[in-house]
């Protein structure tokens, strides 16, 4: 008998399981909200370190898991815990009766606007880092003209361990996509100066330190440390920036074309509401509890359910593709031990 | 009894709109590994004229990328070209070299 597992979320964490457990013979169910798969990667433009278009890993991600059931625009209403199994209602009005579920439901961006001192939302001319990802899809942004730039800056940890957006967690992932994305509009705009304001630069993966020197040498970005204290608009409608230049002890000042502010990863409350159907417990960072934060990353501790990707904390695109990977093997042995 | 009131000394404040790069910029074509530092500050933990008189080769590289060249020159009129710095760099800057660069670009600069 084929064993159905319900995926729920249909992001990239989503679709390497469905596609290792199809391989396995099992029957995947992916239940995404939104109208698409892939989730935040299927809106970025290339992936660190070496630029990869992020549409190939989707596409590859989506051809291999189409085998799966998968359900879009769908969310779950309610899950019953029955004797050993779970009973699943969905939006959509079907009910699927499952022993194994897995939560890849992923995270959310930081709301900046929340960090209103540095303007998203009031000046036309501060981006997030996922609209400036948009933009280089779709070269379409209301707020970016063509014309070229002679300024951009980078505000790094944007809603990242910042205590009072009640986010501790570093994300992990934006100082190296500001090094990457800096380079993509020095590429662009070849005369512009681009700055990077950063409090540390976090640079732990395979390649990163590699990439920052880079942007150091061969693109000439330069790094002030320092966290942007103020942004305000001047007369000619460029944004004035604010900070203390820490390594040398003075205020700094600059005015720019373009601010990019990178938006950290937070929580989804969305991944909250469906794990307290099932009594899930959340960490003290407001992600999924992991039954062992070192040795059983992808395991809750609720019998049959499952975790893989972005809902646990803050991760990168293989690190979220591996997981996915290891929690098809926890399932899987779970599976087969239960049949001897 | 100790004077009361507030005095008013010149802003320090970095201005990056004003700053000239031309010369920086020079010197960043001959050594690019100029851009390179990080600001771990081995290079001053090691300067045996650091101590004395503030020299460091890592705020000597930032002041001129601030554009305030003359607190470089300031610095760097204590340096001894012993070398110590390059030693201990962990990027592999040639800091002793980018020393000899720094005069002589700026120095041909002045005589102009």
């Amino acid at each position: 008998m084929k064993e159905i597992i319900v995926i729920i979320g249909g992001g990239i964490a989503g679709l390497e399981a469905a596609s290792n457990l199809l391989k396995l013979g099992y029957s995947p169910i992916i239940i995404e909200k939104s109208d698409h798969l892939g989730g935040h990667v299927a809106n970025w433009h290339k992936l660190f370190p070496d630029l990869t278009p992020a549409k190939d890993l989707v596409d590859e991600l989506i051809a291999s898991s189409k085998d799966a059931n998968i359900f879009l625009n769908t969310e779950v209403s309610f899950i019953n815990r029955l004797k050993d199994s779970y009973n699943i209602m969905l939006s959509n009005g079907i009910s699927i009766i499952t022993k194994y579920i897995l939560m890849t439901t992923g995270f959310r961006l930081f709301e900046a606007s929340k960090k209103e001192e540095y303007g998203y939302g009031i000046y036309n001319q501060v981006i997030t880092n996922s609209d400036l990802e948009h933009w280089f899809n779709t070269g379409q942004d209301k707020r970016i003209d063509e014309s070229p730039m002679n300024a951009i800056g980078f505000v790094h940890c944007v809603g990242s361990r910042d205590e009072k957006a009640r986010n501790s967690q570093c994300s992990k992932v934006c100082c190296i996509t500001a090094i990457k994305q800096a380079i993509e509009l020095k590429e662009k705009f070849p005369d512009a100066q681009i700055y990077c304001f950063y409090m540390d630069l976090r640079l732990f993966g395979k390649k990163f330190e590699d990439f920052y020197t880079k942007a150091q040498r061969d693109h000439g970005i330069h790094f002030i440390r320092g966290r942007v204290s103020e942004v305000g608009e001047n007369i000619e409608g460029k944004v004035i920036v604010k900070a203390e230049d820490t390594l040398a002890g003075k205020p700094i000042k600059v005015t720019l074309d373009l601010l990019v502010l990178m938006s950290g990863m937070v929580c989804n409350p969305d991944s909250s509401k469906t794990a307290s159907m099932m009594a899930l417990p959340i960490d003290s960072d407001g992600f999924l509890k992991s039954s062992d934060n070192v040795f059983r990353i992808t395991a809750s501790p609720k019998k049959g359910i499952f975790y893989a990707g972005a809902c646990t904390g803050p991760k990168t695109v293989p690190e979220t593709l591996a997981e996915a990977r290891s929690a098809v093997l926890d399932i899987h042995s779970h599976i087969t031990s239960q049949e001897k | 009894m100790n004077g009361f009131g507030f005095r008013l000394s010149p802003s320090s404040a970095i201005n990056l709109d004003k700053v000239d790069r031309s010369r920086f910029e020079e010197l960043c074509s001959i050594e690019p590994d100029a851009l390179r530092c990080m600001s771990c500050g081995s290079c001053s933990a090691t300067c045996p004229a650091a101590q004395f008189s503030g020299m460091s080769i890592r705020k000597v590289l930032l002041n001129l990328q601030r554009g305030k060249e003359e607190e470089a020159f300031r610095l760097m009129s204590n340096c001894m070209l012993c070398g110590k710095c390059t030693m201990v760099c962990p990027r592999g800057i040639n800091t002793r070299r980018i020393v000899l660069t720094i005069s002589r670009i700026y120095e041909k600069e002045e005589k102009r």
